[in-house]
């Protein structure tokens, strides 16, 4: 019996990327909180999980003989949405700097979580292969 | 990894709101520099920032003419990497022209010309660069501590 690391770790390798994706978006709207005309950007992570679902249940190529690899395409829905600004400024800039520093702080929260459980899968194979004495 | 180039993008906001900061202090010690004429009269200096847009995924050739591989075909999912000083552009408020016939500058008409610096608006500019600084080192390690608890993965299983 092998292990697949793919079924073994779940999602958390790939929410892991996308928090990382997404702090480096609201990175660059927090630098940007000055520039006229700037519009902030943001991530849907709720879309991204749900097409993740979807496309694992879905992108699958079917088989006809046992000895086939069998592959699933893991596609991101990684477009950029544009944030509603709740007070527009008067020079066109839609980054609204205390809710970026939130969603920010918010952001770095979510990936300390997704690593501590992608930390913990880890330590529960690293069980799994020790030896029972 | 994504999380190396937030370093970049934060380093661009400080680099930016230091220039800003930087137009202010020369706005601020120049805000008595008087003058005889129009012409030498010193004017209100601003930055202009400008979002920087990641090149080589549109495909864009750069200043070496080389043209970089396009990796996102939609430009609406070009996330930009930073912010950038576009140039410094001088005020064209008008200046204060003030009589005062006994000052040494004064010209034949015993006029005196003061730059269109306003103190007011300038410490409020000041402010906020320092605001905006602070918040990109505050970006900075924030990210410093995300990559160092990647780093430990796998540790102490």
């Amino acid at each position: 019996m092998s292990i697949n690391f793919k079924n073994a770790l779940g999602l958390h390798p790939d929410a892991l990327n996308v928090r990382s994706k997404r702090s480096e978006i609201l990175a660059n709207n927090l630098a940007n909180s000055d520039t006229p005309g700037y519009k902030a950007r943001d991530l849907d992570f709720k879309g991204i999980l749900k097409g993740e679902y979807e496309n694992r249940q879905r992108m699958e190529l079917n088989r006809t003989s046992q000895r086939h690899i069998p592959a699933a395409a893991i596609v991101m829905d990684q477009s950029l949405k544009f944030r509603t600004p709740h007070q527009p400024s008067i020079d066109g800039n839609t980054v609204e700097t205390n809710i970026e520093q939130a969603e920010f702080a918010k952001n770095a929260m979510d990936f300390q979580s997704s690593f501590t459980f992608l930390n913990s899968k880890f330590s529960g194979l690293m069980k799994a292969m020790k030896s029972q004495s | 990894m994504s999380l190396n180039k937030i370093f970049n993008i934060a380093g661009s906001g400080m680099n930016a709101q230091t220039v800003r900061l930087n137009t202010t202090a020369s706005n601020m010690a120049n805000a008595q520099s008087v003058s005889s004429s129009i012409d030498e009269t010193y004017r209100a200096r601003k930055p202009v920032f400008a979002p920087m847009l990641e090149r080589y995924k549109q495909g864009i050739s750069d200043e070496y003419g080389y043209q970089n591989p396009v990796t996102s075909f939609n430009p609406r999912d070009v996330a930009g990497e930073g912010v950038q000083v576009l140039g410094i552009v001088e005020s064209n408020q008008e200046l204060q022209m003030r009589h005062e016939p006994n000052h040494p500058m004064a010209n034949e008409e015993g006029y005196v010309f003061y730059p269109n610096v306003n103190v007011v608006e300038e410490m409020t500019d000041m402010m906020a660069a320092s605001r905006s600084f602070q918040t990109n080192v505050e970006v900075m390690n924030t990210t410093k501590q995300m990559m160092q608890r990647v780093l430990t993965l796998g540790q102490n299983g």
